[in-house]
């Protein structure tokens, strides 16, 4: 219809003047959609039609569609901040073993909206069955909400480690999927190239059972594999580790849980062989206390 | 004197200062006030005439002995009661004196679509230091509500009544009349809740099942089942204890602006009959109301005469209205209690016959669960052993829902043949009233979802959709009270548009509760901004199928939605309609205001999510 053209124009001009107006007062003949058009030509329907439309009057009624300059009836698009510090924590060296008060952190975290976020990963740990001195890793994704419960995660991670008493470092590109899974396990896969070409990927659930509202049992299962055997990475090729963890948080608030643990830590084949050499100890139970908090 | 006059005396004076510029800090610092003070002695103070003047300013608020920022109406929560008359024109300026942009909604008024007060699309919005000027004419009567539609400002206190006395007499009597008006406070902010809502969609819900409640449970149902039940909930991965997105961890739940302990009380004489104008502005709350003792004649629901019924309790949606008459005849105390649907609090206030008396406070129900029904399962599943859910009676709910009660499809699903019930198109209902008051309702046969999931903003579908209009909701299903529900909703006259609906909108209702997304049809509505059109003067049918597992409160601004719950010429006409989780609900709309119009899920977090659209009514 032409009127719908004529129209626009009309909207266009009375939010230029609702908005002068309203300054001081308003009147609302000025915003009836009934008295808009104004422009020579377009039918000028009765005002009593908009103030009483159930009077049936036939007639022209005006179309009216989103207006610029508005703004948006509701805030759905909101982007937010979300760090999730899922593990840090002290692990007390186990007496007898040759081994020291370590550390460990599993931090991430997204940026965004409900269905693109950059997220952030990072972990952290020294002498664990996997790695015999410190290996702190940082990936950035970005990720997309692809279906029901699951994002698709793509982006790079860096990964250093101490290997022989040196450091080394390398670059790799990530490709993963988390979400949650049937049962209600959290659930976070990474598949990792790094610079040389060498394929490795890494396995994660964990699941909350709750012994009361605040007191939270979270066990957490966690592997790693590789198909190249990368000797500075003390990485064989295959299963590298396989790790167990129960961790009995209280929730004074849902944001902040202190908790202990235990966490059953063991490597496999050429990796424990690497580990060992590496002056590592491959099959670790280790008590752990730390906190849990987002924000 | 009633010393709540002279404090409203005083803020008057106050805001006279105030408004010279002269004690604009002062004001500032002045806590709000309820309204409606414990002494009320039922005048409740309106506002009237043809010229009112509304001023929105942010103000300290006390509730018990913490106090917070909170944005008023006229320096109090609930902003004060307007009181109109049918037929008269009303002018209402709107002064914003934040510095927020502000408007006020007239929930459930008939009016222009410039006067609809919702910002981005009635109008602009009302900018800090602007007035807006409200002008139409009223053409109903009834109880009514106005409040905030700016981002959280409800929430924090945006919301007052609104009563409009009709031109002729009200077809029931009473001797006294109080607006009883609920809603949630909390410390926290909406963005907050928000926020938080949206990195754990369980934040608020200290109710979840954990062990205690599994012992407890393998010793009522056995070892295995209560294991099944248990992981059923998980491998669907869904939570049987999610009946409020925020509760009573962060709640106060207010009747009139006051806490439980500040026990609103409203006055009579033993004998009298007393309405009370039941309305929850609540912004994500639903009551359950009761006054031990008494038993509530509902008279009106949303504003509009329905026949009288008579019950014990009844379920308040979000933004819904109740009128009801009470008669105390005893000279004693009567408690007037609103437990929340998820039972984490309640509001509570008193009738008594002198002020500064109460009456016991009932305990709180447990919590209940969700069940199979509620998910939407294959029946069939239901009569599996091991799917029997706690607190839940299948076949005792089946025998609630009449409209079910002859239905062969169910009959061939009890007996598990595997055969899905098949939507009969032929059946689909003649509507019209030729039946005495009673008709089909639309859905009362289960319909199987169609393949459309609705994307990853939408964690289930309702396999089969059904009516349940005829089930009190849940909490409520094997209670010994007498508890309203929507097929007890018969206008007490009929409304001139019989016209058999020409067509059929269907629009699912979305969501996850673990991301905290809610959406129409799997869309939120940045992803889905045109709006919905109606051609006008005609008759459509929305068909909302909730794919949630949650209850929905879904309100149409500028039109009637007439409830298809069966009752023939005498559907009753409601501006909000509380969708049950896995329910088909059928309203029937007359087309007759042009303009664009809301609609949205009137649950002020689910509606900011994207909850919303537009509705256009034009002749294109």
């Amino acid at each position: 219809m032409v009127l719908t053209g004529l129209l626009s124009e009309g909207i266009a001009a009375t939010v230029a003047s609702a908005q002068t107006v309203q300054e001081t007062s308003m009147t609302p003949a000025a915003t009836t959609p009934s008295t808009m058009p104004k422009t020579p030509g377009a039918p000028t329907p009765d005002a009593s039609v908009t103030l009483a439309p159930s009077t049936g009057q036939e007639g022209v009624r005006p179309t009216v569609s989103q207006r610029r300059n508005w703004p948006a009836p509701v805030n759905d698009q909101e982007h937010r901040l979300f760090t999730l510090i899922d593990v840090l924590e002290y692990r007390p060296k186990t007496g007898g073993s040759q081994g020291h008060d370590d550390y460990r952190w599993d931090i991430e975290g997204w940026y965004g909206g409900d269905y693109n976020r950059l997220w952030f990963k990072s972990e952290g740990q020294r002498d664990t069955a996997f790695k015999a001195d410190y290996d702190v890793d940082f990936q950035l994704l970005y990720g997309r909400f692809i279906r029901k419960y699951y994002d698709l995660q793509m982006g790079g991670r860096v990964e250093t480690q101490s290997f022989k008493g040196g450091n080394v470092t390398r670059g790799l590109g990530v490709i993963g999927i988390e979400g949650l899974v049937p049962y209600n396990y959290d659930f976070e896969s990474s598949l990792f190239i790094d610079q040389n070409g060498a394929v490795s990927a890494r396995l994660a659930f964990t699941k909350d059972l709750l012994l009361t509202q605040r007191l939270i049992l979270q066990t957490r299962f966690e592997t790693n594999a590789a198909v190249q055997r990368v000797e500075e990475f003390t990485t064989g090729s295959g299963l590298n580790n396989l790790e167990f963890g129960g961790r009995l948080r209280y929730e004074i608030r849902r944001e902040f849980a202190p908790y202990v643990g235990i966490s059953l830590d063991r490597s496999f084949g050429e990796t424990a062989t690497l580990v060992r050499q590496d002056g590592g100890n491959p099959s670790q139970v280790r008590f752990v206390l730390g906190v849990r908090a987002w924000f | 004197m009633n010393p709540s006059i002279i404090s409203r005396r005083l803020l008057l004076l106050l805001k006279c200062f105030a408004a010279l510029g002269l004690l604009a800090a002062l004001e500032h610092l002045a806590p709000a006030q309820a309204w409606a003070s414990p002494d009320n002695d039922g005048s409740q103070m309106p506002l009237s005439g043809e010229m009112i003047d509304l001023t929105i300013g942010e103000q300290l608020f006390r509730l018990d002995d913490r106090t917070a920022p909170a944005i008023t109406i006229n320096g109090t929560i609930p902003g004060p009661v307007i009181r109109l008359k049918e037929g008269q024109p009303a002018t209402l300026r709107v002064t914003n004196r934040m510095e927020e942009s502000t408007s006020i909604h007239w929930h459930g008024l008939l009016l222009p679509p410039a006067m609809d007060g919702v910002p981005g699309v009635s109008f602009a919005g009302i900018k800090p230091g602007a007035t807006f000027t409200y002008r139409f004419p009223v053409k109903q009567s009834g109880t009514y509500w106005f409040h905030s539609h700016s981002g959280g400002q409800e929430m924090r206190g945006m919301y007052a009544p609104m009563i409009i006395d009709p031109i002729e007499p009200e077809p029931f009597r009473y001797e006294r009349d109080y607006v009883v008006m609920l809603s949630d406070w909390s410390f926290e902010s909406p963005e907050t809740l928000f926020s938080n809502l949206k990195k754990q969609g369980g934040y608020y819900n200290f109710q979840k099942r954990a062990a205690g409640e599994f012992l407890t449970d393998v010793r009522r149902m056995g070892l295995w089942t209560a294991i099944k039940n248990y992981l059923m909930w998980d491998q669907m991965r869904m939570d049987p204890t999610d009946f409020a997105d925020v509760t009573g961890y962060t709640f106060t739940y207010l009747m009139n602006g006051l806490s439980p302990a500040g026990n609103w009380t409203g006055l009579f004489r033993p004998g009298e009959r007393v309405r009370l104008r039941f309305i929850n502005a609540a912004s994500m709350t639903f009551y359950d109301v009761r006054i031990p003792g008494l038993t509530m004649t509902v008279v009106q629901a949303d504003g509009q005469n329905v026949q009288p019924v008579t019950v014990d309790e009844f379920r308040m949606g979000v933004a819904e209205t109740y009128d009801v008459i009470v008669e105390p005849a005893e000279d004693r105390a009567y408690t007037i209690f609103a437990e929340t649907m998820d039972r984490s609090g309640y509001a509570r206030g008193t009738l008594a016959p002198r002020s500064g008396m109460s009456a016991e406070i009932p305990a709180r129900r447990p919590r209940p669960l969700r069940t199979m029904e509620d998910m939407g399962m294959s029946m069939e599943g239901m009569d599996m052993p091991g799917m029997k859910m706690p607190g839940m009676n299948p076949s005792g709910d089946m025998a609630n829902r009449n409209p079910s009660d002859d239905n062969p499809h169910r009959e061939h699903m009890q007996h598990g043949s595997g055969t899905p019930p098949v939507q009969d198109m032929q059946e689909m209902p003649a509507m019209n009233a030729d039946v005495q008051g009673r008709s089909k309702i639309p859905g009362a046969e289960p319909v199987k979802h169609g393949p459309d999931d609705h994307g990853p903003g939408n964690q289930m579908v309702a396999e089969y959709s059904q009516n349940r209009m005829g089930e009190p909701g849940r909490g409520l299903e094997n209670s010994d009270r007498r508890v309203l529900r929507y097929t007890d909703l018969k206008s007490l006259e009929a409304y001139p548009d019989q016209r058999e609906p020409e067509r059929e909108i269907e629009m699912h209702l979305t969501g996850s509760m673990n991301r905290y997304m809610w959406s129409f049809n799997g869309k939120k509505y940045s992803e889905a901004p045109d709006p919905i059109r109606f051609r006008y003067g005609e008759r459509v049918r929305l068909t909302f199928v909730n794919d949630t597992m949650m209850e929905h409160p879904i309100h149409l601004h500028g039109m009637w939605m007439h409830l298809e719950n069966g009752t023939g010429a005498y559907l009753p006409r409601k501006h909000v309609v509380v969708v049950k989780p896995a329910e088909r609900l059928s309203v029937a709309v007359t087309a007759d205001a042009p303009g664009p119009w809301a609609f949205h899920c009137h649950l002020l977090l689910h509606m900011e999510a994207g909850m919303f659209r537009v509705v256009e009514v034009s002749d294109k």
